[in-house]
């Protein structure tokens, strides 16, 4: 799978076109043209790539003169945290008000939320993004719009002041996760509420506390989990556009920078770590569901 | 956005593609009823008309608009960044203000709807002819080819549909015929799945079995046969991919990849207040957003309620 994103990458495109300044006159150009390694042909620069690669090495950055794969990585553990952050908002939004929702559904206030969910779709994250800004940090003045703020080592969770920085970005970030599994645990809820060990549960008399907690929930926490991993990645490639707004340095503000100053090994390198990213995650989710679901478990050993 | 809807429209699909077909001549689509169906609900009425008016504004953007907002003899920059509701030097007012280069923001949000509305069509009609014809090959050929499509379309599916139009307009630049280009890349797995979901039902129908034994030519059989049964998902699909683009569209042009400054789209109106925004003037972004959000809630609406008339499950 990694071999037909990799080739795709590398063989469409002319980066000589791309790369080089056009204000520059024709003895630079071929000067910087060889700097960069563009004058070979591009299945030697393409073999150079992969042996490079075999060792780890993206080539270097044509802004930052620097490996591109240490310009990414040092961007890492901001996008990282983000991610993270808005998972544990949208998990810790989301599944109380599904659940909520699920068990309530014929209520007023359990239609609102699925109202809201509704919006939660359809708005366009960016804008959402832009009044966020408008309403908190301008208007309101409670928390700042741009940048990291003070951070501890690579990290800015671990300081108040970071923390207020990264809750704007973050929220922005967890808003489309925090409807899909609102949405997702209130259809789990129903599902789980008609079958016949929930039924039998409330008429041995159980309290409803339990039943939620230890029937339905536990029940719930498949369909969740997988969606959570799954979902992680495309939070962090949606981190994209959250951090292009609110000036959050992490890997999305460096891919937005690098496509728009053609800083194509970082390009490379990037689209490269974040294929490995979804091959790995996958593979984590499907362990995660045989740990967790025992029906799985039994169908492989039989 | 929502990679969820897809699979959700193409479980529903494939019922709702099992009518009773007639051998000779495909039954026509029962219309009337099903035109009534979709307006008995509020909501789809309410999606329609303002999906109707969303397109009559960007037909008629030229007549309706006060100004052509990237005619520049037109614009006047002593007027530029005034408040919703001041008005020009010649009495004409700007009701939704202006922006930074003096221009009106709601003829400029009438000429974008065009750019956004032609990215969305044109990116989901494609796509899904595109899609379909892949989809309904691999089901139809089956074998080697088939299992090299899925692979194909579960390579593509893994991924986020932002980081492929990322990947597509890194390589090939940016500009509204490459934001096309990259959302059809995007999205093309989409429909090739759900087409050849359905037409692996239907394949095993008699009324397919009895136009192969009539020796009918396969193409004949595929387009004629397979095709009218399995085209109800891919409406359903292509409809909420139009706003799914639309949406795409407005983000990439706000990353800076999308729409160029000569042909500016929503997003790009949204962008463009964005250096604004600190300094509190709201309505260069703010307006744009909100006729991109009616856009995209419109188009969504008119899909749920299509989704439900064209699923037979669903209304019995």
């Amino acid at each position: 799978m990694t071999i037909l994103v990799f080739i795709g990458v590398n063989v469409i495109g002319n980066p000589v076109d791309i790369l080089i300044n056009p204000d520059l006159n024709q003895a630079e150009r071929a000067q910087m043209v060889a700097h960069l390694g563009l004058d070979k042909p591009l299945w030697q620069q393409y073999f150079h790539f992969l042996s490079g690669l075999t060792h780890g090495d993206f080539g270097n950055s044509f802004v930052y003169s620097r490996p591109a794969l240490d310009v990414i990585m040092e961007r890492v553990p901001a996008t990282l945290e983000l991610a993270i952050f808005a998972t544990i908002i949208a998990v810790a939004v989301g599944l109380p008000l599904g659940l909520y929702a699920g068990l309530r559904s014929e209520k007023f206030s359990a239609k609102f939320i699925m109202a809201g969910s509704i919006l939660g779709f359809s708005l366009p994250t960016f804008w959402v993004g832009l009044m966020m800004i408008l309403v908190f940090a301008v208007q309101l003045g409670w928390l700042p719009s741009n940048g990291r703020g003070e951070t501890m080592g690579s990290w800015s969770f671990l300081t108040l002041d970071g923390l207020s920085y990264m809750l704007l970005p973050a929220l922005n970030l967890a808003l489309f996760k925090t409807s899909l599994i609102l949405r997702l645990t209130r259809a789990g809820v129903q599902e789980v509420i008609m079958q016949d060990y929930v039924k039998f549960a409330y008429a041995k008399g159980l309290g409803e506390k339990r039943i939620i907690f230890v029937h339905i929930l536990k029940n719930l926490m498949i369909p969740v989990i997988t969606i959570v991993g799954l979902e992680f990645g495309s939070l962090i490639a949606y981190s994209v556009v959250t951090e292009s707004i609110f000036g959050w340095p992490g890997m999305g503000k460096l891919i937005i920078d690098s496509i728009n100053l053609l800083d194509r090994p970082v390009i490379v390198a990037y689209l490269m770590m974040m294929v490995v990213l979804f091959v790995s995650l996958n593979f984590i989710i499907d362990v995660c569901y045989t740990l967790l679901d025992p029906r799985v478990r039994l169908e492989g050993k039989a | 956005m929502n990679d969820m809807d897809p699979k959700l429209a193409a479980s529903a699909g494939i019922a709702g593609a099992s009518g009773t077909p007639d051998i000779v001549e495909p039954p026509p689509p029962r219309a009337i009823p099903a035109l009534k169906r979709f307006f008995s609900s509020p909501t789809a009425a309410l999606g329609t008309i303002g999906l109707l008016i969303i397109c009559l504004v960007a037909l008629l953007a030229p007549w309706l608009a006060t100004q052509n907002p990237y005619d520049l003899t037109q614009l006047d920059i002593l007027d530029s960044r005034l408040p919703p509701g001041s008005e020009n030097f010649d009495g004409i007012p700007y009701y939704l203000g202006t922006d930074g280069q003096g221009r009106d923001i709601l003829s400029g949000i009438m000429y974008g709807l065009r750019t956004s509305l032609l990215v969305g069509i044109a990116s989901a009609v494609v796509a899904a002819l595109l899609g379909t014809t892949i989809g309904l090959l691999a089901a139809y050929v089956g074998g080697r080819l088939e299992s090299f499509i899925m692979r194909l379309v579960d390579l593509q599916l893994s991924f986020p549909t932002i980081l492929m139009a990322l990947m597509v307009l890194a390589i090939l630049g940016n500009g509204v015929t490459n934001v096309v280009f990259a959302i059809i890349v995007a999205e093309w797995a989409t429909y090739a799945r759900t087409a050849r979901g359905t037409a692996l039902v239907e394949r095993e129908k008699e009324y397919i079995e009895a136009a192969r034994c009539l020796r009918i030519p396969g193409r004949r059989v595929l387009l004629r046969y397979l095709l009218p049964n399995c085209i109800a998902p891919i409406i359903v699909i292509a409809t909420m991919q139009v706003a799914r683009a639309i949406g795409l569209e407005a983000t990439l042009s706000f990353l800076g990849l999308g729409a160029s400054v000569t042909q500016p789209s929503l997003g790009m109106l949204i962008s463009n207040g964005y250096r604004f925004m600190l300094s509190g003037l709201y309505w260069i972004s703010f307006y744009p957003g909100i006729a991109l959000l009616i856009t995209i809630v419109s188009i969504n609406l008119v899909g749920d309620r299509l989704r439900d008339v064209l699923n037979p499950r669903k209304t019995r």
